[in-house]
C-alpha cells in the first residue's frame, strides 16, 4: 500500500515538473531548514512564480523543443 | 553468478537483436510486422545505454559523485532542487519531446521504412544520444550554464556570439516550419479548425481556474480541460456535418498562416497564466498520454507495415520532398537521431536538478533513446498505411492533380494501385472532404494513429474521432511552441540588438518589447506565408531548410563537447563526439550546398529563380504565379532562402574554425585548460549565478 502511494507521489511530482512546478514541499523543507524564521512563499505564490519563471522568457532559454 | 546470468541475458538480447534486425532487413517481397521494428528499437535501445553510455560515462567522461552538482551546491527550493532521477527524467523527456520525432520519420517514410530506421537508430546510439548527454553533463559542471555560455567560455566571446545568431535562425525556421504543418493539417477542415479554434477559450477558462478559482490546482485543471477537449472534438464532428457551421470553419492555407501569425503576436504578449500556461499543461500531458497510448496500440494491434522497405524514390525524385538519400534523409529526420534542439535544452533546467553526476547517463542519453522510440513509431504509423494512400497525402497536386480520378492515375502511374473510390473512402473514413495533398506530416501520422487506435478501441466507426484527435493533440503542442518560442525570440532579439541600442534591451519597456515581438512574429510569419503558397507545399522548401539548421546546431553543440574533451585531456577518446560531428557535417554542407547550387530547380533555390527569371525575362508567366509581380516575389523568395541557407554553412564553417583552433591549442598544452566549476568536492569554487540567490531575499 505504501508503495503504491509512493510510486504514485512521484509520478504525481513528475507531472507537476514537467510543466515546470517543482515540489513544493521540497521547498518548503528546504526553508524551514535552511532559512529558519524567514517568510517564504505560499503555495499560490510558488505556483503563480513558477509560471511566470517558466515562460517569462526572462533569461532567453527555451523550455520546449521541436 | 550474477555476472553470468547478467551476461547470458545480454547476448539474449544480442540475439533477439539480431533475429528481428534480420527479419526487418530480409523480409523482402512481403509485408512484415511492425512489431519487429519495435523488437530491433527496444534490443539496440538496451545494448547501447548497457555499454556504450557506460563507456562514455566512466572512461569517456568519468563521471565523479563527488563532485556536487549545482542542484546540490546552490539548493534553493526552486531552481536549483536535487531531483529524484525518475521524476527528473520525466521533466527532461517532456521537454525534449516535440513534433520533431513525430514530422520528420512521416516524411521520410516516402523512402521507405528501412532507411529511415537504420538512421534513427544508428543516428541517436552514436549522435543523438551523444550530444544529449555529453551537453548534458558539461553543463553540469558549469553551473546549469546554457550553451551560448558555454561556447562563449570555453571558445571564446565570438564564437558565442556566432552560435547564438545560429541558435536565433534555427528559432525562426522552427517556428515558420511547426505553424506550417499546422496550416496544412487544418486547411479546408472544418472539423480540425474547430477544435483547435475551441482550444483557445478552453484554455483561457483553465488558465482563469488555476489563477483564480482553485489556484494552482494543475491535475483538477487538467481533467476539466481534458473532458472539454474531448467534448470539443465530439462537437466538432456535428460542425462538419452542418452546412452553414463547416463553411464558418472552413479556411484556406492562405487566410490560417495570417490567423497565426495575428495569433503568435497576440498570444506572446498576453499574461502567461491566461493562454500559454493552461495549454502547455494540456498538451504536454497529452502529448505524454498519447505516447504512451501509441505504443500500447502498437504492441495490441500488431500491424502489417504495407509500406515497402525501400522505394523507388531514393534516387532522389520523391514527391513529399527533393533530393537523393545522402543527404536529404539524414537531414529529414533530424530529432529521433539527432536534435540540435535538445543541446539547448540539456542546458536548460535540467542540469540544475541533476542529484547526482552519475544520472546524467540515465536522463540524458537514456531520454534520447526514449525520443529515438517516439520516431520509430511515428515511422511505424506511416508504414501501416497502404502506400498509395500516402503518397496520395503527401505528394502536391502538381504530382498528383486535384481530384480522385487524376490522383488515382498518378499514383497508379509510380507502381501504387488504388482506386478513385478507395481514396474517397478513406476521406469520408476520417471525416474530411479529401485527403489529397495533406502535406506536412501531421495528416498523414494522424490517420495512421487513427488506423492503429481504432484497431485497439472503438474500431472503424472512432476512426474519425481518433482523427481529430490526433491532428487536436500536434496542434495544441505546436501552438504552445510558436507561443514560447516566440517570446524566447523576441528576448533574444532584444537581447542582440541591446547590445547596439541598449535602449532596446530594457523588457520593462512596452515601445521595445512590441517592436522585438513584431520583428519575432515578422521572421517567421514571413516564411510560414511564403511556405503556404509554395507550389510544392512548402514543407518540400522550408523542411530541408528545418533540418539544415536543427542538424547545423548538432554540429555546434558536437563540436563545443569535442573542445571539451580535448581541454580535459581525453584527446584519446574524442572519436565518440568527433565521428557524429563529421557526419553531421558531412551531411549538413552537402545539403545545404545542394539546396544552393543544385542544377534541378526542385533541389536547389538558384536554380529555381534562375528558372523563374528566366521566363520573366521572356514574358512568360510560371505557376504558381499569376502575373509579373508574383513571379517577382517567387525569385526574391528564393534569394532569401538561398541566402539563409549560405548563412548556415557560414555559420557552421566558422564553429569548425574555432573548434580546430582551439583544439590545436588544447592539444599544445599540456594541461587541463576547461573552466569547470565545483572541482574539488564539497566547495564552491565559483560565486553563486544570479538565478541562485534565495527568492524571498527578493
Amino acid at each position: 500500500m505504501q508503495e503504491a502511494f509512493d510510486l504514485y507521489a512521484r509520478m504525481r511530482r513528475a507531472a507537476r515538473l514537467m510543466v515546470g512546478v517543482p515540489d513544493y514541499d521540497a521547498y518548503v523543507a528546504h526553508w524551514r531548514t535552511n532559512h529558519p524564521g524567514e517568510p517564504f512563499m505560499s503555495y499560490e505564490e510558488f505556483f503563480r512564480d513558477c509560471q511566470e519563471r517558466r515562460y517569462g522568457g526572462k533569461d532567453g532559454r527555451m523550455g520546449r523543443c521541436c | 553468478m550474477n555476472r553470468v546470468l547478467s551476461g547470458a541475458g545480454w547476448i539474449a538480447v544480442t540475439a533477439a537483436l539480431v533475429f528481428a534486425a534480420g527479419t526487418v532487413a530480409l523480409g523482402r517481397g512481403e509485408t512484415i510486422n511492425a512489431l519487429w521494428l519495435v523488437v530491433t528499437a527496444l534490443c539496440t535501445y538496451a545494448l547501447a545505454y548497457r555499454f556504450y553510455s557506460r563507456f562514455i560515462a566512466h572512461r569517456v567522461l568519468r563521471l565523479d559523485d563527488a563532485r556536487l552538482t549545482p542542484a546540490v551546491r546552490y539548493n534553493d527550493g526552486l531552481d536549483y532542487v536535487p531531483t529524484d532521477k525518475y521524476v527528473l527524467f520525466g521533466h527532461h523527456f517532456a521537454a525534449i519531446a516535440g513534433a520533431g520525432p513525430l514530422v520528420g520519420p512521416v516524411l521520410a517514410a516516402q523512402m521507405g521504412y528501412l532507411p529511415g530506421t537504420l538512421w534513427i537508430l544508428v543516428g541517436v546510439v552514436l549522435a543523438g544520444a551523444v550530444q544529449d548527454f555529453i551537453v548534458l553533463f558539461a553543463s553540469t559542471r558549469r553551473d546549469g550554464r546554457t550553451l551560448g555560455d558555454m561556447v562563449r567560455s570555453e571558445m571564446g566571446p565570438v564564437a558565442g556570439v556566432i552560435a547564438l545568431i545560429g541558435v536565433m535562425l534555427i528559432m525562426i525556421i522552427l517556428l515558420a516550419v511547426l505553424a506550417l504543418v499546422v496550416v496544412k493539417a487544418l486547411a479546408h477542415s472544418p472539423w480540425g479548425t474547430f477544435t483547435v479554434f475551441a482550444t483557445i477559450p478552453i484554455a483561457m477558462l483553465m488558465g482563469v481556474y488555476t489563477r483564480f478559482i482553485r489556484p494552482g490546482r494543475i491535475m483538477e485543471m487538467s481533467v476539466i480541460g481534458f473532458i472539454l477537449l474531448m467534448a470539443a472534438i465530439w462537437y466538432g464532428g456535428h460542425v462538419a456535418e452542418d452546412p452553414a457551421m463547416a463553411a464558418a470553419f472552413t479556411y484556406s492555407g492562405e487566410a490560417l498562416a495570417l490567423m497565426i501569425i495575428a495569433y503568435g503576436f497576440v498570444a506572446s504578449v498576453l499574461p502567461v497564466w491566461l493562454l500559454l500556461a493552461p495549454r502547455d499543461y494540456l498538451s504536454t500531458f497529452l502529448k505524454i498520454g498519447t505516447i504512451v497510448g501509441l505504443a500500447i496500440g502498437i504492441l495490441v494491434v500488431m500491424p502489417e507495415l504495407r509500406m515497402p522497405a525501400v522505394t523507388r524514390f531514393i534516387d532522389g525524385s520523391g514527391p513529399v520532398f527533393s533530393g537523393s538519400l545522402f543527404p536529404f534523409l539524414f537531414i529529414t529526420i533530424a530529432c529521433g537521431a539527432v536534435s540540435g534542439f535538445h543541446s539547448l535544452i540539456a542546458s536548460g533546467t535540467t542540469p540544475k536538478m541533476l542529484e547526482r553526476e552519475t544520472q546524467a547517463r540515465m536522463i540524458g542519453y537514456g531520454g534520447m533513446l526514449t525520443e529515438s522510440f517516439v520516431a520509430i513509431m511515428a515511422l511505424i504509423a506511416a508504414c501501416v498505411l497502404d502506400p498509395a494512400i500516402y503518397f496520395a497525402m503527401n505528394a502536391p497536386p502538381a504530382a498528383i492533380g486535384t481530384t480522385p480520378a487524376s490522383a488515382a492515375t498518378a499514383l497508379s502511374n509510380w507502381g501504387f494501385l488504388i482506386t478513385p473510390d478507395a481514396l474517397e473512402q478513406m476521406a469520408r473514413d476520417i471525416g474530411e472532404s479529401t485527403i489529397l495533398s495533406r502535406a506536412g506530416g501531421a495528416p498523414t501520422l494522424a490517420v495512421g494513429m487513427a488506423h492503429i487506435l481504432s484497431g485497439f478501441i472503438g474500431g472503424p466507426a472512432l476512426m474519425a474521432f481518433w482523427y481529430h484527435f490526433a491532428i487536436l493533440f500536434e496542434a495544441l503542442f505546436i501552438l504552445t511552441t510558436v507561443d514560447a518560442g516566440t517570446r524566447v525570440l523576441r528576448f533574444m532579439i532584444q537581447d542582440l540588438f541591446g547590445t547596439i541600442v541598449p535602449a532596446f534591451k530594457s523588457t520593462q519597456s512596452w515601445g521595445a518589447n512590441l517592436v522585438a515581438t513584431t520583428m519575432a512574429v515578422g521572421a517567421w510569419g514571413y516564411f510560414l506565408y511564403q511556405g503556404v503558397v509554395d507550389p510544392l507545399g512548402g514543407i518540400n522548401t522550408l523542411w530541408p531548410l528545418f533540418g539544415i539548421s536543427n542538424q547545423m546546431l548538432a554540429a555546434i553543440a558536437l563540436i563545443l563537447c569535442t573542445v571539451v574533451l580535448f581541454k580535459m585531456k581525453r584527446e584519446r577518446y574524442a572519436w565518440v563526439t568527433l565521428v557524429p560531428t563529421a557526419w553531421l557535417l558531412a551531411c549538413t554542407l552537402t545539403a545545404g550546398w545542394q539546396k544552393l547550387f543544385h542544377p534541378d530547380p526542385r533541389i536547389g533555390f538558384l536554380a529555381h529563380a534562375t528558372r523563374f527569371s528566366d521566363a520573366q525575362a521572356a514574358g512568360q508567366v510560371l505557376a504558381p504565379a499569376k502575373n509579373a509581380e508574383e513571379m517577382s516575389r517567387i525569385i526574391f523568395n528564393d534569394y532569401i532562402d538561398a541566402g539563409l541557407c549560405a548563412l548556415f554553412i557560414i555559420v557552421v564553417l566558422a564553429m569548425v574554425g574555432y573548434g580546430i583552433a582551439w583544439i590545436r591549442r588544447a592539444l599544445a598544452d599540456p594541461n587541463v585548460t576547461v573552466h569547470e566549476v565545483g572541482y574539488e568536492p564539497g566547495v564552491a569554487t565559483a560565486a553563486a549565478p544570479a538565478g541562485a540567490m534565495p527568492r524571498g531575499a527578493e
